[in-house]
């Protein structure tokens, strides 16, 4: 018996592929780009809005702020405009400075982490925290958002100043679980490792950065007679 | 041998219950078992799949006869990709709360092969109009199946219903139900309910056609 002849298939030619592939790409480009451009202004306020709550969740003590910026000489001024990572100084009732919050950022496992987290000029110690942004792996990296041992480092994690003022005295670092013996230590999560030490890097270098410069200017800072409420 | 005309009533109500995506076809569990820790997490993941479920269906279905079929993958997701990134726009714009609730979820919704499975294996054969009934069944199928799963993981797990509490103070909430082991216990128990249905229902029409059998005979 014969075997029934192969049906012969016609070849797609390499234009209609082109023709293809390009066009919707073309399109997809296209519908993007107008849904980013209809909703950018829209996000960008619920982004401010939500900025705002998390900055009175980190510092409950404050109840006004003032964005800060540095000038061309490093000294602290007034923002002009919000920075991508806005650090804060926060007021009281009677407008005396309580704290500071300071935005920072860096790579975890997935992708960036923002976070948020309050100074006090008081107790030379972050004492509140918060993650702004993360893709960390559902149920493992995002534990550091709930995880109720983790978030207790920030009760007061020390961050002192050397002598000096012109540095951390101790670098704030990520420790495994359980073991942490010193104030400036965060103690990591199990099963979180990377994203844990992401939080330690993105606290140290935030702190070392910005905090010898508030210890040095914030006090003396006048905030702009409109501040926000 | 003909085949059976499917009504467009039939083609829209089959993903509710008969080929419900998440009881039945057991598809995008990722979503389904990570996301329906609240109600409110699984309605709106529900409805941003069904809108990409609808909008991906309907672009399948018009360029179906204009894709090649060795570039259908690639076009597919292309689609996909560009309605779920819409989404999270439209997401971020409506409540950032709601955003990061879902976290990166809402990305993944690319990958949900419910989505492309439909793409593939209906809409780039059928006309727009059918298409879309699919696309809407299935979604909405996996909207109520999402729901339901949120709502029994809220109800144990926080005592509550869309953040209203449901019980006196005295209630020891199920913490375990809204962690992710939760969503598997959750679903679970809507796989027993709904096989349970369904063997009852296979039952019944089993002896109604040995009835018909004997009186024919």
């Amino acid at each position: 018996m014969n075997a029934p002849a192969p049906t012969e298939q016609k070849r797609t030619s390499a234009w209609s592929m082109y023709r293809a592939i390009v066009g919707i790409g073309a399109f997809c480009a296209l519908l993007i780009v107008t849904v980013y451009e209809a909703t950018a202004e829209r996000i960008a306020d619920n982004k401010a809005r939500f900025l705002s709550k998390a900055v009175a969740e980190v510092l409950p003590a404050s109840r006004s702020t003032a964005e800060v910026t540095l000038d061309a000489d490093g000294t602290l001024v007034a923002a002009t405009e919000l920075a991508d990572l806005p650090v804060f100084l926060g007021y009281g009732e009677d407008s005396e400075l309580v704290g500071a919050v300071i935005t920072a950022q860096g790579m975890g496992y997935a992708d960036n982490i923002r976070v948020l987290y309050a100074y006090s000029f008081e107790r030379q110690a972050i004492v509140g925290f918060k993650v702004l942004e993360s893709k960390e792996t559902p149920g493992l990296g995002d534990k550091v958002e709930i995880e109720p041992h983790f978030l207790a480092n920030f009760e007061a994690l020390d961050a002192r100043l050397n002598e000096d003022g012109t540095a951390l005295a101790n670098a704030i670092v990520t420790v495994k679980e359980g073991e942490k013996t010193e104030p400036w230590q965060l103690d990591g999560i199990t099963g979180a490792t990377i994203t844990s030490d992401t939080i330690g890097a993105i606290l140290h270098q935030g702190s070392s950065a910005w905090l010898p410069v508030l210890e040095r200017d914030g006090r003396a800072f006048q905030p702009p007679q409109s501040i926000e409420e | 041998m003909a085949l059976r005309q499917v009504s467009p009533t039939d083609e829209f109500i089959k993903g509710l219950w008969r080929d419900n995506p998440v009881f039945i076809q057991v598809l995008g569990m990722c979503p389904a078992l990570a996301v329906s820790n609240t109600a409110i997490n699984a309605l709106a993941m529900g409805l941003a799949t069904t809108f990409v479920l609808l909008m991906a269906g309907l672009s399948v279905s018009l360029l179906r006869n204009f894709i090649p079929r060795e570039a259908r993958i690639v076009s597919y997701i292309c689609i996909i990709a560009t309605f779920v990134t819409c989404v999270d726009y439209a997401i971020m714009a409506i409540s950032i709360e709601l955003h990061r609730a879902l976290g990166a979820f809402i990305a993944l919704i690319v990958v949900n092969c419910l989505i492309l499975g439909r793409a593939e294996a209906f809409a780039s054969k059928h006309k727009p109009g059918r298409a879309m009934l699919d696309a809407l069944g299935m979604g909405v199928g996996f909207t109520v199946a999402l729901f339901f799963i949120g709502v029994l993981r809220e109800v144990l797990g926080s005592g509550t219903l869309f953040g209203v509490d449901l019980f006196p103070d005295g209630f020891q909430t199920w913490t375990v139900m809204v962690l992710p082991s939760g969503g598997f216990f959750a679903m679970a128990m809507w796989l027993l309910v709904v096989n349970w249905i369904r063997q009852r229902e296979a039952d019944a029409e089993k002896r109604a056609n040995e009835r018909a059998g004997e009186v024919a005979s």
